[in-house]
């Protein structure tokens, strides 16, 4: 299981702010790849060299960062505060 | 953890062992920032210290030349209380911080409203002015927040990330 939470322009175009996936993919580049395959606009969010940062457990994380059952992911666009 | 050589050399007091720093306070608001009473508690009651540098973050009425009305800042619970406080130890771990807070909006705000307070107190100015700047500069480009504008003319749209961020940012990177 992998809980997936997207944030702002991400959650809009998505028009999804998080979900639940009973599947557990190995790595963050898994999971992407799988949110890909959805087709559409996941397509294009998710398609390789797409600006699109991604946190597990709430602490930033690369594409090869492997993924437990349970984990939760963060998708985002680079961040503006400040 | 790092501890300086020599320290013991130096009275207790005064003294802020690298990596610990003795008054920390981090908070995510959506109440109005009244950044000048956030000050004083740093350095209240440490008569080691001998500067404060703090800098504050306002609401501009302009961006990429249209007038902006108000503005929407959205954060990642949980993640963004945890990447503020990992970015204050990094501070910590380069210079003797006697006294540290970090305090930003989040929620609807308009112009010249406080966005972001960083106030650093240190027993030297040195110290406190390169850590306060570490800080924002880290915090531009690492605490998950995002910035929703409404120009004048009714449009809304994402403000987009900067290059010279995180080129500051990674600045910092090389003085490692």
């Amino acid at each position: 299981m992998t809980r997936i939470l997207y944030f702002a322009s991400l959650r809009e175009r998505l028009g999804c702010s998080d979900e639940t996936l009973e599947t557990a993919p190995a790595t963050v580049a898994d999971l992407r790849a799988e949110l890909a395959r959805r087709g559409g606009v996941w397509q294009e969010v998710f398609a390789d060299g797409q600006r699109v940062l991604a946190a597990v457990n709430q602490e930033m994380a690369g594409a090869d960062q492997a993924l437990q059952d349970g984990d939760e992911v963060g998708f985002f666009p680079p961040v503006t505060g400040g | 953890m790092v501890t300086k050589l020599g320290s013991f050399l130096r009275s207790p007091v005064a003294e802020t062992i690298r990596g610990e720093i003795m008054n920390v306070e981090i908070r995510v608001q959506h109440t109005p920032l009244d950044a000048l009473a956030e000050i004083a508690p740093v350095y209240a009651g440490q008569a080691s210290i001998g500067g404060v540098v703090s800098f504050i973050g306002l609401m501009r009425d302009m961006n990429q030349g249209d007038a902006v009305s108000t503005m929407r800042l959205e954060h990642y619970p949980g993640m963004t209380e945890k990447a503020l406080a990992a970015i204050v130890d990094e501070a910590a771990g380069r210079w003797d911080l006697a006294g540290v807070r970090v305090v930003h909006r989040v929620g609807e705000i308009r112009p010249q409203d406080p966005i972001v307070l960083v106030c650093v107190a240190s027993a030297h100015r040195g110290e406190a002015f390169r850590a306060c700047e570490f800080i924002i500069d880290y915090l531009k480009t690492r605490a998950p927040f995002w910035k929703r504008e409404q120009t004048a003319e009714g449009k809304t749209r994402w403000v987009d990330s900067r290059g010279s961020d995180e080129a500051a940012a990674a600045a910092w990177e090389e003085t490692k």
